[in-house]
């Protein structure tokens, strides 16, 4: 948007909207220059593409049994090899992105809206509210992650969506705690009194002035808990109580493999290895993110 | 000219607890402001003075109850503010506006000042959706600031334009009292003329009142009609401008106001009154007058009597001490 009449007048080109953009700008560029979280950056986004096109590129059926080939170590038609029932590995593997990508952001968007609701209304009404919703947290965060939902598996079945449950359900109390402590620093700022003055209601202060501004550990924390949300859904299939075979899921095939490690251990390799990368791209990508929102590192 | 009281203050307290102990019960108080009365009438401005911590911001946040007071009485056009439920306060508050300290912090980064003003509109419904982008205008336009800039971001404006749109706020819902808590503070000298010699014709073109809460007595003086003086959350003394520039009774106002430095070159130099030691905490202030521990006049009965206000003119001028129960003291 410029101003032609202003700009004929005093001959200085106008600008006005285009400064407005400078933040994602900004944003872009620390986070290019953070080669560690570029790197997280393209690994997450390639899984990402793997996981949509998977039925497109896989090779092989992830299901289909080929006993001629049981055990065979990879070659030029099976990259990664077969399983013990002759399986192709690759496309196993590629499915199974699927399977853990999805178990990873559902059960990580889950959390975090039950847990940035819970967290805002802790930290903008505090007293009793306040101690109730965080003393619950507490008491969810005493025990260790992979217990409590290899409790909740046991109470509600073994199946792809009783993980997604349980992994979300120990990431409300780490979203509420950070929320929390972000709205009690927004809410104290002058702009959410100012709107108060003006007659503002909670509802409107909370999801229209508060939410906005708190945004950003909340993209970072989302991002670092899909890693650990797919080692934990990893995890449990690994111990049977998670997505069941044959249904390819990287944590089901690692221990499929184990039985095998001494003939054949790309079966339990591959997966392992995949899981590692995923993780690893996922944490690099969020402390990325985290010091690319953070205003104090500007350069 | 006919007074008509707009603001009545009556026995205000603000009470803080502090939490501790081993069940985090309340151990004690921080009594921010203790007990204080005064008018605001319509049409003038009145000003709040007092060093850091005795209570004038906690005073101006109590009565637009962004913090509810302990106890008292606020009465508005007659209306008591205290005795008003949620929804019938948040429509009060039309009536009743503030400016902030620090521009940087009292508008929303992520809107732009457009949003910001609409908002504010849309909340008091003041004027229907179509007119709101022409009054959006209009209230730039008023407060000095192009209508072109409206979809900028605040951090695309200077501390001072800042400042003005937070004053564009306060006036959008059409307001009679406007709180200003520090307003020209945080503001280069220049700029703070500017946006004084704003709020003074905003002043006269919507019959605005102002409470106008600050620690520069050179701005106080610039600006006020009246002024009350606080320390350590009572009010001291509260006069006419003129009457307590030129006639200072409490002894801390007499310390307070020969603290302003001087720039007339021929001028008799005043005496500065130094005061001693540090003000006392307001969690366990001290017994009858809270002064006495700093006072150069302090007497036996200061300690234990809390002195009233004493009326020593017609022209409202009051002060809380006791040498002037008989009338004004002769301090030469």
């Amino acid at each position: 948007m410029s101003h032609p009449q202003l700009q004929e007048s005093t001959g200085i080109p106008i600008k006005t909207k285009n400064k407005s953009t400078t933040p994602w700008v900004s944003f872009y560029k620390k986070l290019a220059k953070n080669k560690a979280a570029l790197a997280g950056a393209i690994v997450v986004l390639i899984f990402t593409i793997l996981a949509i096109l998977a039925p497109l590129i896989a090779p092989y059926d992830p299901t289909a049994m080929d006993m001629s080939k049981r055990l065979a170590p990879p070659s030029a038609d099976h990259w990664f090899g077969n399983d013990d029932k002759g399986r192709d590995i690759l496309s196993r593997i590629l499915y199974g992105s699927r399977i853990s990508l999805t178990v990873g952001i559902l059960s990580t968007i889950l959390g975090a809206v039950v847990g940035v609701i819970l967290g805002i209304v802790s930290g903008y009404y505090g007293k009793w509210v306040d101690s109730l919703i965080m003393r619950i947290c507490d008491v969810l965060l005493a025990f260790p992650g992979i217990l409590l939902a290899l409790a909740i598996v046991s109470i509600l079945g073994p199946s792809t969506t009783n993980v997604i449950i349980a992994v979300a359900f120990f990431a409300v109390p780490t979203f509420a705690r950070i929320v929390r402590g972000s709205t009690l620093s927004v809410k104290k700022l002058e702009y959410v009194d100012a709107i108060r003055a003006v007659g503002a209601s909670d509802f409107r202060i909370i999801f229209k002035h508060i939410l906005p501004n708190i945004t950003s550990p909340i993209i970072v924390q989302s991002t670092l808990y899909i890693a650990s949300a797919i080692i934990t859904a990893s995890a449990l299939s690994f111990l049977g109580l998670g997505t069941q075979p044959p249904t390819p899921e990287w944590g089901t095939m690692l221990a499929q493999g184990r039985s095998f490690m001494a003939q054949a251990p790309h079966i339990s390799l591959f997966p392992g290895l995949i899981i590692l990368v995923v993780v690893v791209g996922f944490n690099l990508f969020g402390d990325g993110l985290r010091d690319a929102l953070d205003p104090k590192t500007k350069r | 000219m006919s007074k008509k009281a707009l603001l009545e203050v009556n026995n205000l307290k603000q009470y803080f607890p502090i939490k501790g102990g081993l069940f985090g019960g309340t151990v004690n108080h921080v009594k921010a402001v203790d007990d204080i009365s005064f008018v605001v009438y319509e049409g003038e401005t009145v000003s709040v003075v007092g060093e850091s911590g005795c209570g004038k911001s906690t005073t101006g946040r109590a009565i637009l109850r962004l913090d509810d007071p302990t106890s008292g009485d606020i009465l508005f056009d007659g209306e008591n503010l205290l005795g008003l439920n949620k929804a019938k306060m948040r429509k009060k508050r039309k009536d009743l506006q503030i400016i902030f300290q620090d521009p940087y912090a009292s508008l929303n980064p992520r809107q732009t000042v457009r949003q910001i003003l609409e908002e504010a509109l849309e909340i008091q419904n003041v004027v229907s959706r179509k007119e709101r982008r022409q009054k959006v205008e209009d209230l730039l336009q008023t407060v000095g600031i192009g209508a072109h800039q409206m979809d900028r971001y605040p951090h695309e404006f200077s501390g001072g334009q800042r400042q003005r749109i937070g004053i564009a706020r306060a006036l959008s819902v059409d307001p009679k009292l406007v709180i200003c808590d520090e307003a020209v503070s945080a503001l280069d000298v220049s700029i703070q003329a500017q946006v004084l010699n704003l709020l003074k014709e905003l002043q006269q073109k919507f019959q605005l009142t102002y409470l106008f809460i600050s620690h520069d007595l050179g701005v106080v003086r610039h600006i006020s009609d009246r002024i009350i003086v606080m320390y350590l959350g009572k009010i001291v003394e509260i006069g006419d401008k003129d009457s307590l520039f030129e006639n200072p009774q409490h002894p801390y106002t007499r310390a307070l106001l020969s603290a302003i430095p001087s720039i007339n070159v021929g001028e008799k130099k005043k005496e500065r009154i130094i005061l001693k030691g540090d003000v006392p905490s307001p969690i366990d202030p001290p017994a009858g007058c809270r002064f006495h521990t700093r006072c150069p006049y302090a007497m036996d009965r200061c300690a234990v009597e809390e002195p009233k206000l004493h009326s020593l003119s017609e022209v409202e001028h009051k002060a809380a001490c006791h040498l002037l129960e008989d009338g004004p003291y002769d301090y030469s």
